[in-house]
């Protein structure tokens, strides 16, 4: 067991502020390593150093394979075999599978044109290392999905012969089948003897992935160690500081009337869905990657209009052709991407938050500033959102705080109904709770919480009744009690 | 605006418009920003009075203010539609066509309370059938308005007969011609229309809702449009303002020049969009500020001015204006750059 890439004692400083306070940790050859942390701990920080993005205050140093290195940038420590797979693929849809794993370093023939032949074969062979003998190297990358894609990121580092491969939450974008195509690959470069860093969110996936872990907390190292040695409530311990014992507080509540009927509901990725949501009550829906939640939660609020069905909302039945319909009736939709459609990025917190109420706030066109302010900072403390102030962009945010700024936004109209898609994901343990507590506060005020997730978990710890999707039709309907993981999953893959 | 609030408003009342209002901090870095343009103009008008003493006359600084009216009132609709992500290159030729409308208009005598509105209404229409290309039609603004220019630029032609519509006796057309040149409290009447214009528009952008859509449409159109915005209606409002404006602009043109030119606006939409980015606007939209584009049609206005003053060929004027352009949006970028 070679230590291949090892971090000592480093430690950032910016400004006044220190955000990594004497890290170490040691990556070895043929195994794998997750570092985990809430949002804000310093994983992302500690990455950059690595990538010679950010350079360690005096007295840190990285080694990579015993030698000291310090990288002036990404392409250095691409070039010395470290090799990044972020969140968000940086590949190039419209070129080809092999031009993209080769890019910048195509092989090129006597005339130095590209060599098209030794592109495409020699990205054929990276790929069958990877078991993807039935991509075609001169496909346009875009007909790929997601989790294909990822592969063609993970085939470039191959093809860079990186030592070191760090991944950067892979799994959020992917389908279950695609996840576990992933971890083969994982697995398989393991048995090749790269030492692999794997950064995620996902608990379960450490304990069936990962060989060690190391535990940062507020730009503190806390713990390193064989996973084997650690149960879950240990690892949350690590993380956040103190014991989490109840996960999913659920809490009772006698269900009112009706809030939302919905009859052979119809639209694009769903069909003839049925059933019935009530004032106080949780209605979580489960299903597989591509099931028809947001569908579902898309022709609901209007979004992607159902083509046939009806709606009832509060027993009077409702035509909704568009978003804006959706918020009249006092629908609120947290969409599961915060980044491409959720937030406005560069935009203030108060003028996002302000848009899930503009006509709130602007009787007679003219907007109140006075309202939009008090309205903004009353959520601005109940969610106790951590930031420099009201006006500052969403993109200077943590994961968690911007998703309270997204539930903020639709609660400011005073909703209803509220459909959450996929409400944590990407969020840390300790933003998890607040959010799980603040479902409970809506459920205790008798809105109707509709809530999509993939997180199986989080779905039986706060639902009151759990409906199942798949491929688009509602296959399942278990009360609170009755469901169980195995049941749902059974009804899930119907 | 008849918020009885205590002392909130105040401040947001004084605020320049754009989403990112005060917070201390916030509001002196954008006012450092927007004074980006600002210190621009200065430093540029001291250069030029160092050169040039007849610049800093009140008959010049007049003068300054009725040339940059024009390409002002048209800036300022290109303001809304930039911030929604967008361009307009049809406004030259709105204004040529509108311009030969009202003309023609004029010349048949009819009233001014009659053709002066239908230009306008005319105008915003024509800006409305490029927003509706665009959301509808699914076209990209570059190439919808692109057409527009063109067609529009053919159809004053043939309106036209390619000859300019020129002064006919009549009560209306001696009116007309007079509001060409006329003053109000010593300020020639153009200026008191753009400032009038740039009031109307900096309240709606930064106090009505309808302004908010306008930056949340630019700053993300998804966003915007899954929090119940009517996207498409909001890009056929800018656009219909955009072509509002255009003919405003026309409807002075062709009474400061008491004819209809068909060639009349040729290449406006570039100095308008030169003035929104001096401005610091953003092409990408969702960020920029009214009152940067009034500062950008400034600098524009001024240099112009000034190479006019110092006997600088019309040739090279072009290259000049090109330098001031290239070097202020570099300025701005690397301020950029370094902010993120």
């Amino acid at each position: 067991m070679a230590a291949i890439l090892e971090l000592s004692n480093i430690s950032k400083t910016f400004g006044t502020i220190k955000v990594l306070d004497r890290v170490s940790l040691t990556a070895q050859a043929g195994r794998v390593l997750a570092l985990v942390g809430e949002n804000g701990a310093g994983k992302s920080t500690l990455m950059k150093i690595v990538m010679g993005i950010y350079h360690p205050d005096p007295g840190g140093e990285v080694r990579l394979e015993g030698k000291p290195v310090s990288f002036a940038g990404p392409r250095q420590a691409m070039d010395a075999g470290i090799a990044i797979i972020h969140q968000e693929l940086n590949l190039l849809p419209d070129l080809s599978v092999a031009e993209n794993i080769f890019l910048g370093r195509e092989p090129l023939n006597a005339i130095r044109a590209i060599d098209w032949a030794a592109l495409n074969a020699k990205s054929r062979e990276l790929l069958s290392r990877l078991k993807q003998d039935h991509v075609d190297p001169r496909w346009p990358l875009r007909r790929l999905g997601v989790g294909a894609q990822q592969m063609v990121e993970i085939t470039r580092a191959l093809s860079l012969d990186a030592k070191v491969i760090i991944m950067d939450e892979p799994t959020d974008a992917l389908t279950d089948v695609e996840t576990a195509i992933l971890f083969e690959a994982i697995d398989h470069l393991r048995a090749e003897g790269k030492a692999i860093l794997y950064i995620s969110h996902r608990l379960n996936e450490i304990f069936t992935l990962c060989d060690d872990v190391v535990v940062l907390r507020d730009g503190g190292f806390v713990h390193q160690g064989p996973v084997a040695e650690l149960d879950e409530p240990a690892l949350i311990r690590h993380m956040v500081g103190r014991d989490i014992t109840e996960q999913y507080p659920w809490v009772a509540t006698e269900p009112g009337a009706a809030r939302l009927v919905v009859k052979g509901l119809r639209a694009p990725g769903i069909e003839d869905i049925s059933f019935e949501a009530h004032a106080g009550e949780v209605v979580g829906f489960a299903g597989l990657m591509g099931a028809g939640r947001t569908e579902l939660a898309r022709a609901i609020y209007g979004a992607n209009p159902a083509t046939a069905g009806k709606l009832l909302v509060d027993g009077v039945e409702v035509s909704i052709r568009s978003p804006g319909d959706g918020v009249h009736l006092g629908i609120a939709y947290v969409t599961e991407d915060r980044k491409s459609d959720g937030l406005i990025q560069p935009h203030a917190i108060r003028a996002n938050m302000a848009l899930g109420a503009l006509e709130h706030f602007s009787p007679g066109l003219i907007m109140r500033s006075t309202l939009e302010r008090a309205g903004v900072s009353r959520f601005m403390e109940r969610f106790a959102i951590k930031c420099a102030g009201p006006e500052a962009p969403v993109s200077s945010l943590s994961g968690g705080n911007q998703q309270k700024v997204s539930l903020a936004k639709c609660l400011l109209a005073d909703p209803r109904i509220v459909i959450l898609d996929e409400p944590t994901r990407g969020v840390d343990v300790g933003a998890r709770r607040e959010i799980y507590g603040l479902i409970n506060e809506l459920k205790k005020q008798g809105l109707c919480v509709l809530l999509m997730s993939s997180d199986m978990a989080e779905l039986l710890g706060l639902s009151d009744r759990i409906l199942v999707l798949s491929r688009g039709r509602l296959t399942g309907a278990f009360a609170r009690g009755e469901a169980t993981q195995e049941r749902i999953m059974e009804r899930a893959v119907a | 605006m008849v918020t009885s609030s205590p002392n909130a408003t105040t401040a947001a009342g004084t605020a320049s418009p754009g989403p990112t209002q005060p917070g201390r901090l916030a509001g002196l870095g954008r006012v450092l920003a927007a004074n980006k343009s600002l210190f621009g103009l200065l430093i540029l008008m001291v250069f030029v009075s160092l050169y040039s003493p007849n610049f800093l006359t009140v008959d010049n600084l007049l003068n300054i203010l009725r040339q940059t009216s024009i390409n002002a009132i048209i800036a300022f609709g290109m303001t809304f539609v930039i911030l929604t992500a967008g361009i307009d290159l049809s406004v030259g030729s709105v204004l040529a066509f509108t311009g030969a409308v009202c003309a023609s208009l004029v010349a048949a005598n009819v009233s001014l309370w009659v053709a002066i509105p239908a230009t306008l209404v005319l105008g915003a229409m024509l800006g409305a059938t490029s927003g509706l290309i665009i959301s509808v039609g699914g076209v990209q603004p570059f190439i919808a308005t692109l057409v527009g220019m063109t067609a529009l630029r053919g159809a004053t032609l043939v309106f036209t007969e390619g000859r300019p519509i020129g002064t006919i006796d009549g009560a209306s057309a001696d009116a007309f011609w007079a509001l060409g040149g006329a003053y109000l409290f010593g300020v020639p009447l153009p200026v008191l229309i753009m400032i009038a214009v740039f009031l109307l528009c900096w309240f709606v952008l930064s106090h009505m809702r309808f302004g908010r859509q306008v930056y949340a449409l630019g700053g993300n159109e998804q966003v915007a449009r899954l929090a119940g915005i009517a996207v498409g209606r909001v890009k056929v409002a800018v656009y219909a303002v955009s072509g509002l404006l255009a003919a405003l602009a026309g409807v002075i043109i062709t009474a400061r020049l008491e004819s209809a030119q068909p060639t009349a606006g040729t290449s406006y939409e570039l100095d308008a969009i030169a003035a929104v980015v001096l401005g610091g606007t953003s092409l990408m939209g969702g960020r920029g500020t009214l009152f940067g584009t009034l500062v950008g049609a400034l600098i524009i206005g001024v240099l112009n001015n000034a190479l006019n003053l110092m006997d600088v060929s019309s040739y090279y004027q072009m290259i000049a204006k090109g330098a001031v352009i290239l070097l202020a949006v570099l300025v701005d970028s690397r301020g950029k750059a370094r902010g993120s």
